[in-house]
């Protein structure tokens, strides 16, 4: 794979294919745990590494896989890999395991990982499938920041807050109280913050796709896949 | 893999080694963790105890010296209350009660009821609750102050009538359109104490039973 093979794995899964964004993959999770920076973040990064290793067992294990056993093979390779995840995270940081609950086995669930095994990891070598696994997740745990940043501000004017729970005590000064005073905005922080907040991420990244490229957005790619 | 064997029986081996491999990792990463993970949760249930418990207080091992009751006469909720007991040589100091809610505005809220021997609130807190954020959740201790009401208060203090929102015509506050919440609290509490007030001795006195630590 050539210098520019793989930089078009990490552009696609960070923008142009962004699971969040554009191919639109996993948003029971995206939607449910974005109420705040940290937890975005720590699902973000849960995701990221059950990519990278679904990615990287499966394709190791690619040339033994007949077609007809590959689907359930997939979904036992990754119910594996995020049942250990799980695990460690319920033995070190037990009040984020808290916090996100239910969302971390879900991880299951979530297309993009199956989408990726069957898309790129049964069909390449390791490294790449690695590769691909992180700039997907990347992509993924950088809207689900965002999204955690936009709701977590205008629903209660702070950043970062709960840091402790993924850091370590140390982190707790780390919150950024952005508006003192802020009121609380409970529609941002409840689900349909969610939606709202997804939408306006969607359209910021169409704008600018389409100012960079100077054309008109319907002919973006990606665009109408929305 | 042998080439001369039915595609189906390939396929089923491999599927077979796959989910074996995938249950040998889970079981080896799970004895890793095991032990952490219940030192973790004892760690978070002996904080939420010492928030209401003074550590100075006692001296047993309070996760140790439990029962568990079933009263349906008492506590309607299927969920049979945890009784943590605190002792100071010997002598019983005061019960830390884990009961629930059934009557909340969204399900189950549970809470945790330290009482002291002679009968009054070390304090209470919420351990936890789906009510509506903003509206109802107000009875956790990090969202208001309100919780922290039940303090010193007994079964004569308030009195009987006093057991209740100030909408039903008691003593405690109920929130900015939500009663429901608050309201579910002061009847689990006080239902709390009355089942403490009548049965005290054997509260006590029961030997402490091995339990799981399900939460």
């Amino acid at each position: 794979m050539t210098g520019n093979g793989l930089k078009k794995i990490l552009t696609d899964g960070t923008w142009q294919q962004n699971t969040g964004l554009v191919v639109l993959l996993g948003l029971c999770p995206l939607l449910a745990v974005t109420n705040t920076v940290i937890n975005g973040l720590a699902l973000g990064l849960a995701t990221m590494l059950t990519l990278m290793l679904s990615n990287l067992s499966i394709s190791i294990l690619r040339g033994l896989l007949r077609p007809e056993i590959r689907i359930p093979a997939f979904v036992l390779i990754i119910a594996s890999v995020v049942t250990v995840i799980e695990l460690l995270m319920h033995a070190f940081f037990y009040d984020l395991y808290r916090t996100l609950g239910i969302f971390i086995p879900l991880i299951v669930t979530n297309c993009a990982i199956i989408g990726r095994a069957e898309a790129f990891a049964s069909r390449n070598s390791p490294l790449p499938s690695v590769l691909d696994g992180f700039a997907t997740g990347l992509g993924f745990c950088i809207t689900l920041v965002l999204l955690g940043a936009v709701r977590e501000l205008t629903g209660r004017g702070t950043l970062l807050s709960g840091a402790d729970m993924l850091l370590g005590e140390w982190a707790g000064k780390l919150t950024l109280t952005i508006i003192p005073e802020h009121p609380g905005f409970l529609l941002a922080i409840l689900p349909p913050g969610a939606f709202f907040g997804l939408a306006l991420l969607i359209a910021a990244r169409n704008s600018w796709q389409a100012r960079a490229s100077h054309k008109p957005l319907e002919q973006i790619q990606g665009a109408h896949e929305i | 893999m042998n080439k001369g064997w039915h595609p189906v029986i390939r396929s089923s081996l491999l599927l077979g080694i796959i989910a074996l491999l995938g249950t040998a990792l889970l079981a080896g990463v799970n004895d890793l963790t095991h032990d952490r993970i219940v030192a973790q949760e004892k760690r978070r249930m002996l904080q939420q105890l010492n928030e209401i418990l003074p550590v100075a207080s006692y001296n047993n091992d309070l996760l140790a010296d439990v029962i568990k009751i079933e009263d349906p006469g008492f506590f309607r909720h299927p969920t049979a209350v945890t009784v943590y007991r605190a002792r100071l040589d010997e002598r019983p100091v005061s019960v830390m009660m884990m009961v629930t809610a059934a009557d909340g505005y969204n399900g189950d809220i549970r809470l945790l009821v330290g009482i002291n021997a002679a009968g009054t609130i070390l304090g209470v807190r919420v351990v936890s609750h789906r009510e509506t954020p903003g509206l109802g959740d107000p009875i956790e201790a990090e969202k208001s102050d309100w919780i922290f009401g039940f303090a010193q208060k007994s079964l004569h203090d308030p009195e009987e009538k006093g057991w209740a929102v100030k909408r039903d015509g008691g003593g405690f506050d109920q929130f900015t359109g939500a009663t429901i919440s608050p309201r579910a609290v002061v009847r689990a509490v006080h239902t709390t104490l009355v089942y403490f007030q009548a049965n005290k001795q054997a509260l006590f006195d029961t030997p402490a039973a091995m339990i799981d630590q399900d939460d």
